[in-house]
Order: C-alpha cells, then sequence, then structure tokens
C-alpha cells in the first residue's frame, strides 16, 4: 500500500522526465534512451512521409488532366519512382515498428531499454544514411526511374542513378535488421519476471512476428541489390540476359524479401489496431491466442507466396499455381484478426476519441484492401488486374488504409503517455475523418480505373478515365490536409496540451503505470505485472485525476472488482 | 562433456581441450578424406558422379562438429539452435522454390543469347 | 550449491564489477543471453545473406551443368585445401580462446586469439596469390572474362625480381604499409612505457606477417601443383587453342550425335506434336549437362559463359573475404581487451560472440570449399 505522496511522486506530473533531463543536442544525437532514440525515428519518419507525400500530390496534380504537361514524362517516372521508394523503404518499414516500437516495446515489458541500446541508435543513423543516399538519387541529378522494385533489365540500362539508390535501400535494409534484432532479443530475454508469453500485450506479438522477417528476409534484399550493383557496375551476368544472366531470378530474389516486407508493413499496424480496439472498448481481447499466432502464422505464411507478384512475369505454370494456392492461404490469418476485433467491439463500451475512429477506419479500409488481394491472388482475373490501378488501389489501401492509419491511431493513443499532454480530440477526430474521406475518394476510383484496364505508370490516360483520375486527384489533397492536421493536433499537444495524468484511457498495459512523461529509466517503482487486457485491475484514482493500478490506489476508496481475475 | 567445475556461473560452459583437439583432427581427417574422393574417384568402384554427393555429405559432418562442438550447440540453449537452424530451412525454402521455377524457362534465356550471336542487335 | 547462493553471487558480482553489466540489465546472467541470442539471430541473418549466392550458385550449376565442369581446371584445389586446414585450425584456437576466457586465462587468450588472427591473415595470402594468379590468366567476371589474354611478364620492379604477378604485388602493397605501421606503432609504445599498447601493436605486426607467411606458402603450393599433371590444363600457354576448348569441342561433337538420335525419334514417330517435343526437351533439361549443351553448340559462348562461374566464384570468396577481414578487425579487439585482462568466468560474452562470428566464417568456407574447388 502506498500513500497519497508516493501515490503523487509515481503516477502525478514529473518535474524532470525523459525529455528534460539533459539537455542540448548532443544529448539527444548521442543518446542511448529507446524514448527519445523512438522520438527522434518519429521525426524523420515523419519527414519521409512528407517529403513523398508531396511526390505524391506532384504525381496526382500531373494527372488532373489526361494530356498534362505538367511533367515530362521522364520527370513523372522519377516522381512515381520516389515515392515508392521513399515511402517503402524510409516511411512504411520503419514508421511502426522503429517508430512506435520503439517508445512502447521497452516499456511493455517493464524493461529499462532494449537489449542493445547502441545497436538502436546505430540503426537510426542508418536510416538517416540510408534514407541520403536514396535522396543522393535526385540531388545527383540523374533522379531514378526504375520504380522502387529495381527490376533487370531496366535498372542495369538506365543511366539514372540506380547505384546511389539501391546503396541506400541496403543501408536501409541493415537498419531495418538491428532494429528487428534487437525487438527480439529484448522480449525475449528482458521480459518483466513472471510476465510469460501469453501476458505480454498483442502490439509485442505483432512486433516479434514483424522482427522474425526483419532478421530472415531483410539480408536477402541485401545480397540482392549488392548483386545487381555487381552487375550494374561489372556486368557478372547473372541477372543480365545480355550476359547470359536470368533477369527474372532478380524478382525471385527481390520479391524473396519484399513479399515479407509487405508483412514488415502491415503486422505492426494490426498489433496497433488490437491495443487501441481493446482499450477503447474497455473490453478483454477477444482470442487472444488465435490473434497472437495469426500474427506468427502471417509471417511464416509471407515467405511463402512471394511468386504471386510474378504471375505474368515468364513464372513457370507450376510455380505460378503453388504461389497462387498459398496466397489464399494468407487471408486465414488475416480474416482471423478483424473478426476477432469485431468480437471485441461486440457490447464493449465504446469510446469513439480520435485513436478509435482510426481503428475502426483501419478494421474498414484493412477489410477492402485485403479482400481485393484475393482478386489479385486468384490467377485468371490476375493476368487481367495485373499492372493496373486496380492493384495500385489494393495495396495502397493496405498500406495507407492499414499502416498509415494505425501509425495515426497509435501515435493519438500513446502520445499523452510520452508528452504527458492531451490533444483536441475534436480537431484530431475532424483530422481523422478527412483522413478516411479522402483516402477513399482518391483509392476507390482506382479500383474502378483499374478493372477497366487502365494501367499503372503511365504518365498520360484515355480521357474515359478523366473523372476517375479528378476525383482521385481531388481526394489526393483532402487526405494529404487530413494528414497535415492529424500531425499539427499532435505537435501542438505536445508543447501547449492540457496535462494529463499517467493513464487517461484506463489501459492496463505495463507502459501506462509509468508517470506522463516517462522517467528516464521508464518506471520510478518496479512496476506491477498485470494482465494487459484486465481493464478492472485500473481503478480511478480522484486525487490525480486518472486511473492507476489496484495495488497503489487508497484500499478505502477502491471499488470492488467486476470481473474475477484471470490466469 | 564440459568440466563444470562450482565456482563458474551457471552459464559458462568451458569445453575440455581434448574434446576440441579430437573435433579438430576429426575434421582435418574429413577435410584429407574430401581431398582424396576428389583426386583418386570415390572408393569401392561407385561411379564418378557420387564425388560430388560424398564431398557435400563429409562438409555436412564438418559443419555438424564446428556447430555442435565449437559453437558450444551442444550445451547451448533449445531457443538459440532452433534460431539457427530456421535460417536453413529458409535458404532451402528459397533456393528449392527458385529451382523449381528457373528450370522451366531456361530455354527462353538461351534463345535470347543465340539470337545475339547470330548478330541481332541488342542495345548497349 | 544451492540456487540461493549462487544468486548471491550473482548480486556481489553485480556490485563489484559494475563497470561491466550495463544499467539496463539486471545481472551478468541476463546480459549473456541478451548477448548470445543477439550474435546467433546475428548469425542467421549471415547464413541469409551468404544464402544469396548459394541460391545463385544452386541455380547455375543445376541449369548449366557444363559451365561448372568446365570451369573448375582453373581452381586449384591443393590451394583451397591448404586454406581449408588453416581455418579449421583457427577455429580450433579460438574455441581454445574462448574457453581461456571463460576461466579467466586472460593472457592464454590473448595468445590463442593472436593465433586465429594470423590464421586468417595466412587465408587471405592464399586467397591473394589465387586471385593475382587467375588475373594473369585472364579469369575475370563474366563481362571481362577472356581466355586469350596474354599473361604478361612482371613489370614492377618487386615483380622482376621475386618472379610473382604484378597484381600481387599491388594486393600486397596494403598489408606492406600496415606492417610498417604497426611495428612503428609497437617501437613507440615501447618507448612511450605503453606496455600493453607496444604489445597490442606487436600482435598485429605478426598478424600482418602471417599474411606474408601465406603469400610464400601459397606461391609454393603453386609451383608444385602447376608441375603436377592435372593442373597444366587449366595453363592456357600449352597450346595455340585452349585445352579447355578442345575438351569442349568433344563434347559439343558427341552433343550432335546425342540431337541426331533425338531427331531420328521424333522422325520415327510423325504423329508427334509440338507439345511432346517439349516434354522431351524437358526430360533432357532434367537429366543434367550434356543433353543441355545439345542446345548450345557454339564452344565459344561456353566459354564465355564460363565467366558467369567465376561471377560467382568472386562473390562468394569476395564476400567471404571481406567477412575474414571483418574478423580479423573484431578479433583485434577482442585482443587488445585480452591485453588488458578484462575476461572473467562471468563475463566473457564479447569473446564468445565474435567466436560464433569466427566460427561462422569458418563453416561458410566449409561449404565453399568442395562447391567451387571440387567440382568434378
Amino acid at each position: 500500500m502506498v500513500d497519497a505522496v508516493t501515490r503523487q511522486k509515481l503516477f502525478g506530473t514529473p518535474e524532470i522526465h525523459f525529455l528534460n533531463c539533459t539537455k542540448g543536442w548532443k544529448s539527444w544525437a548521442f543518446t542511448l534512451d529507446h524514448k527519445r532514440i523512438g522520438i527522434m525515428y518519429l521525426i524523420g519518419v515523419t519527414i519521409a512521409l512528407f517529403l513523398a507525400g508531396i511526390f505524391a500530390l506532384v504525381l496526382r496534380s500531373h494527372l488532373f488532366k489526361f494530356d498534362s504537361k505538367m511533367l515530362s514524362d521522364d520527370m513523372y517516372n522519377q516522381m512515381f519512382t520516389l515515392h515508392g521508394a521513399v515511402m517503402v523503404f524510409s516511411f512504411i518499414i520503419p514508421s511502426i515498428p522503429a517508430a512506435l516500437g520503439n517508445l512502447v516495446l521497452p516499456m511493455m515489458l517493464g524493461a529499462k531499454d532494449v537489449a542493445f541500446p547502441r545497436l538502436n541508435l546505430a540503426s537510426f543513423y542508418l536510416w538517416i544514411i540510408g534514407t541520403g543516399c536514396l535522396l543522393l538519387a535526385i540531388l545527383s541529378g540523374r533522379g531514378l526511374d526504375t520504380g522502387w522494385t529495381f527490376y533487370t533489365p531496366y535498372s542495369i540500362d538506365t543511366n539514372t542513378g540506380v547505384i546511389y539508390a539501391t546503396f541506400g535501400a541496403f543501408v536501409l535494409g541493415f537498419s531495418s535488421i538491428f532494429t528487428g534484432l534487437n525487438f527480439l532479443v529484448t522480449v525475449n530475454t528482458m521480459r518483466l519476471k513472471g510476465q510469460g508469453w501469453f501476458k505480454l500485450p498483442l502490439f509485442l506479438w505483432s512486433l516479434y512476428a514483424t522482427a522474425i522477417i526483419q532478421v530472415l528476409a531483410t539480408p536477402v534484399l541485401g545480397i540482392t541489390l549488392l548483386m545487381l550493383i555487381a552487375e550494374k557496375t561489372m556486368h557478372i551476368g547473372i541477372f543480365d540476359a545480355k550476359y547470359g544472366g536470368d533477369p527474372v531470378l532478380f524478382q525471385h530474389f527481390f520479391w524473396f524479401y519484399s513479399h515479407p516486407a509487405v508483412y514488415i508493413m502491415i503486422l505492426p499496424a494490426m498489433g496497433v489496431i488490437s491495443e487501441l480496439i481493446s482499450v477503447y472498448s474497455q473490453k478483454r481481447i477477444f482470442g487472444y491466442s488465435f490473434i497472437a499466432f495469426s500474427s506468427v502464422a502471417i509471417a511464416l505464411l509471407g515467405f511463402l507466396v512471394w511468386g504471386h507478384h510474378m504471375f505474368t512475369s515468364g513464372q513457370s505454370q507450376v510455380v505460378t499455381l503453388i504461389f497462387s494456392a498459398i496466397t489464399f492461404t494468407v487471408a486465414i490469418p488475416s480474416a482471423v484478426k478483424v473478426f476477432n476485433w469485431l468480437a471485441t467491439l461486440y457490447k464493449g463500451s465504446i469510446l469513439l476519441n480520435t485513436p478509435m475512429c482510426y481503428a475502426l477506419s483501419f478494421i474498414f479500409l484493412f477489410g477492402i484492401g485485403g479482400l481485393t488481394g484475393l482478386f489479385l491472388g486468384a490467377l485468371s482475373t490476375d493476368i487481367h488486374l495485373h499492372d493496373t490501378y486496380f492493384v495500385v488501389a489494393h495495396f495502397h489501401f493496405v498500406m495507407v488504409g492499414g499502416t498509415l492509419t494505425a501509425l495515426l491511431g497509435g501515435l493519438f493513443h500513446w502520445w499523452p503517455k510520452f508528452f504527458g499532454r492531451m490533444y483536441n480530440d475534436l480537431l484530431g477526430r475532424v483530422g481523422c475523418f478527412l483522413v478516411f474521406s479522402g483516402f477513399n475518394l482518391t483509392f476507390f476510383p482506382q479500383f474502378v480505373m483499374g478493372s477497366r484496364g487502365m494501367p499503372r505508370r503511365y504518365a498520360s490516360y484515355d480521357p474515359e478515365f478523366l473523372p476517375f483520375h479528378q476525383l482521385s486527384t481531388i481526394g489526393a489533397f483532402v487526405l494529404g490536409i487530413g494528414i497535415l492536421i492529424s500531425f499539427i493536433v499532435l505537435v501542438y499537444a505536445a508543447f501547449k496540451g492540457p496535462r494529463c495524468g499517467s493513464n487517461p484511457f484506463r489501459a492496463a498495459s505495463l507502459e501506462w503505470q509509468s508517470s506522463s512523461p516517462p522517467d528516464f529509466h521508464n518506471f520510478v517503482h518496479s512496476p506491477v505485472l498485470n494482465d494487459p487486457y484486465d481493464f478492472d485491475s485500473q481503478v480511478y484514482d480522484d486525487e490525480l485525476d486518472t486511473y492507476i493500478s489496484r495495488e497503489f490506489a487508497d484500499p478505502t476508496k477502491v471499488p470492488p472488482r467486476t470481473e474475477p481475475v484471470h490466469h | 562433456m564440459s568440466d563444470h567445475s562450482e565456482n563458474l556461473p551457471a552459464f559458462c560452459h568451458p569445453a575440455s581441450p581434448k574434446l576440441l583437439y579430437a573435433v579438430f583432427f576429426a575434421l582435418i581427417f574429413l577435410t584429407l578424406l574430401t581431398v582424396a574422393v576428389s583426386a583418386l574417384g570415390p572408393p569401392m568402384g561407385m561411379p564418378r558422379a557420387f564425388a560430388f554427393p560424398i564431398a557435400m555429405i563429409f562438409a555436412t559432418m564438418k559443419a555438424f562438429l564446428v556447430c555442435a562442438f565449437f559453437m558450444h550447440m551442444w550445451w547451448d540453449k533449445g531457443f538459440n539452435i532452433l534460431a539457427f537452424l530456421s535460417s536453413l530451412l529458409f535458404v532451402s525454402l528459397f533456393i528449392g522454390m527458385t529451382l523449381m521455377d528457373t528450370s522451366h524457362y531456361q530455354d527462353t534465356i538461351e534463345a535470347f543469347d543465340v539470337q545475339q550471336l547470330t548478330g541481332v542487335e541488342i542495345a548497349e | 550449491m544451492a540456487v540461493a547462493d549462487t544468486h548471491e553471487i550473482h548480486d556481489d558480482h553485480h556490485h563489484d564489477h559494475g563497470e561491466f553489466i550495463a544499467h539496463h540489465f539486471d545481472g551478468p546472467e541476463q546480459q549473456f543471453d541478451s548477448g548470445k541470442l543477439g550474435i546467433w539471430l546475428f548469425l542467421v541473418t549471415e547464413i541469409l545473406f551468404f544464402g544469396g549466392l548459394f541460391v545463385a550458385y544452386t541455380l547455375y550449376r543445376s541449369n548449366h551443368p557444363e559451365i561448372f565442369e568446365q570451369a573448375h581446371v582453373f581452381l586449384n584445389k591443393y590451394l583451397g585445401g591448404l586454406n581449408t586446414i588453416v581455418l579449421l585450425f583457427s577455429s580450433l584456437t579460438m574455441a581454445l580462446g574462448v574457453r581461456a576466457a571463460q576461466l579467466g586465462k586472460n593472457k592464454n587468450c590473448a595468445v590463442y586469439v593472436l593465433i586465429t588472427m594470423v590464421c586468417a591473415a595466412v587465408f587471405l595470402g592464399v586467397k591473394a596469390v589465387e586471385y593475382s594468379h587467375k588475373w594473369d590468366m585472364g579469369i575475370l567476371v563474366r563481362s571481362a572474362f577472356n581466355l586469350t589474354y596474354t599473361h604478361p611478364a612482371p613489370v614492377t620492379s618487386v615483380g622482376k625480381w621475386l618472379h610473382v604477378s604484378d597484381y600481387l604485388v599491388y594486393i600486397s602493397v596494403i598489408p606492406t604499409l600496415l606492417l610498417v605501421g604497426f611495428l612503428v606503432a609497437s617501437l613507440m609504445g615501447k618507448l612511450m612505457e605503453k606496455n600493453v599498447f607496444s604489445k597490442f601493436m606487436l600482435g598485429l605486426s605478426i598478424m600482418v606477417g602471417g599474411y606474408f607467411l601465406g603469400v610464400g606458402v601459397g606461391l609454393i603450393f603453386m609451383d608444385v601443383a602447376e608441375g603436377g599433371a592435372n593442373e597444366s590444363h587449366a595453363s592456357i600457354q600449352t597450346a595455340d587453342q585452349p585445352l579447355m576448348l578442345h575438351a569442349m569441342t568433344q563434347e559439343t561433337r558427341e552433343d550432335a550425335s546425342h540431337d541426331e538420335n533425338h531427331d531420328k525419334t521424333a522422325e520415327s514417330h510423325p504423329a508427334a506434336d509440338h507439345v511432346d517435343g517439349q516434354a522431351h526437351h524437358e526430360e533432357h533439361a532434367h537429366a543434367g549437362g550434356e543433353a543441355f549443351s545439345a542446345h548450345h553448340p557454339d564452344p565459344e559462348k561456353l566459354s564465355r559463359n564460363v565467366g558467369i562461374f567465376f561471377s560467382i566464384y568472386y562473390c562468394m570468396t569476395g564476400l567471404h573475404a571481406i567477412h575474414i577481414i571483418g574478423g580479423i578487425v573484431v578479433l583485434s579487439w577482442i585482443l587488445w581487451r585480452s591485453l588488458l585482462g578484462q575476461w572473467r568466468s562471468d563475463y566473457f560474452g564479447p569473446v564468445d560472440y565474435v567466436g560464433l562470428y569466427w566460427h561462422l566464417v569458418d563453416l561458410i568456407w566449409i561449404y565453399l570449399f568442395p562447391l567451387l574447388y571440387l567440382i568434378d
């Protein structure tokens, strides 16, 4: 039992916390603190998001007219390539794991830091170097026009900055490996005493599954890009048909990494949503172990389906059939998650605040994104839809509608924890509404266009597609404004928002047992282990105006438990 | 196998030097045997084509010895072994699926090369 | 020993030697376990990294066995075998070094680690002999592969004096500079009475000495092998036309007759349609080498495609050599800390982790040796 003074010390807003315990740029640049590295990552990926977002808006503006002369054809190629490469390698892959994951993961384990703090900082600097190399392709004046996939033989023949960009992606790959390796080890060896695997929040299961992919798949990207660089500089004849090489082999190499990488992009988002749905329904997550194992299943199945990117590449029919069949099985663990989220919502006491609005958007958009994936996994329809806007819309529904939405939802969820200040919920929801509607306006017409045969990556198009393209362009700007508003709301809250207590949302996972913002060492006291989905373990404290664990609460005021304790 | 004296912490397993030397000589023996099979041909009238599989079997035996004793896997945690073996599983998956596919379209690649030889210009 | 006692000892260490335990770990065991899992996962990434090259190797070997059969005559299996033994020995000394660190015997550890580093340098010396010999013969990656390239006489004075390839002289410039630098640094350390530093630099000089030892032994092995009947095939100077091409033309002739048979079969079954022929082709492709070369009877082209083998050879052995160099760097760090006497029974993690890395480098070579040198 603790007295009111201690309670105030543990859960009240602290004077000294991780944000202000040391000052000066060096205290950030050389920090080993996972929370500061997470925030630096967050700033980094946000810059990448806006940069690549601007590329996207330029593309959409160009496509507003069917015979647009805004960009030259060459510039158009470079623009979509850089949009894709920066978004994939510099934004989406590190977004949730490296930014949100770094902030939250050690705290969810009750640990002081990740297992290898130096490696963590190295990962961030590699991210900077890698992104710098990607952008060097523009600064070198040659640009990059291969698409983010660097397919041979074009990437070998083109004179654009393929070597800078591939080197950048190579370095970014190592950044991603280091994060994944760190997370795997941290979850394995640094759990709180007594915290078994099935007492971990589901966000950690999804980060763990993601880390498995990062460690197992990313090295293959590394060697692929090295071989591509060797092919381009020395013509080693492995990928280049002019020298007896096999260009389709490059696609095998590339997608052996990049298909699992698609799950690096979506799995952490699913973990965020599992947390959000449960907390804001104030209801135990439905089917915990199913959601947990479905993350691992998605990670492993993700390694068996890379050939579905190559149905029309000249891949043999036998292999095509096998890949198509396995592709459908990925739908099972994905659907398991969606059904469990819906079942969690059922009869929950739902709070429709900003993070929950994002979580519900996620379910809707990911549902569409996932189901259209089945169209593309089916061989016969894929022949028709391959390389059309249908594909573009499909993966944007998953990556933007899924990952970006979950990232924003997660940021709104954990923001009060890490900055100790509350955001304006109304403006947050306005931002969410704009993101959701703008997104649908942008990409839903692309499904229609794609199924009518509008090919992707074309700088001009048939006039019959004009209304769809115009709707799409308008939607893109609405989406951009929505994202901008969301970030403004967050940044304003970080500096000027009203103070909030340690656990304003009555969440039960361990990170909410620290003060807001947390101490440099994360916890002043040893956190009390409890089930992350036992919300009854948190009770309201009127002096602090926040929720705290029963163990720390004033025993005279603690209400009786409404549900039995699970073991 | 390890001489575990009382004052060492639980995670410290020094391997006995005798064991390490024995493993080393086994490795050298297998290496010499591999070279001999390659230079002189497989023993007992086996066909020449067996030399390569034999070499790979010896290599795998050597790899096992190195992993188990030099790398202390024999005494290591199950999870570390699982992690290591999973990498081999994924490499073989990669090889298997790719091999199954590429063998089907080699003719196309050959045809392309022959075209080049017969004087059809291919842009540099 | 009772569990409680062990726990107390751990606590004691924790307080006595706090500098070895990072602040975020509870004790030496958690730190060790984390590091160990970390290094195993790193090895997993290394295996997948090399895995890409093994995939390329397997595909080209399975789809174009004839290229590999033609290429292997250029590889000296005795040099490869020598390097295998050197690496295996270095693995032994590494394992003994780990044991010494586990028992807190820092001096023994330093000696074993130094021997490991010397072996690594010997390996690189032998590799330098192999590479320079190949470059002399025009054996390069696919686009630069040119067997008609005439073996030039050495032009550098060192090359003329020692009768070695110019390329070998060029490669050896950096080790020579390093040797001089380390010796000077060692001497300076001695004069300034920085004993540990001086010993460390002396150790590094001995290590670089290992490179020259490797070059010497490699050259002797090369001479012996060239004298033998087996390797004379590899020398392109033996005849106007490279022997290898002779062999190929012969094989091509055989294949042509093979093809005739094939045609006859087709003729005797006039009803057999194209699909059947296709199936036949595929069957052949599966059957292996001779059948496949039937599709490209051009020996010149085959000879050029031998370059693909060497592309793969250079990628694999080059990446492996980079890992050896990386190994030398991290082993130097271990040597330095051994000289400072930092290893104890409850803190030897770094030696163990570097040891695991070093064994993996050895492990990869164990496979590279039969895959690249023992093709028959």
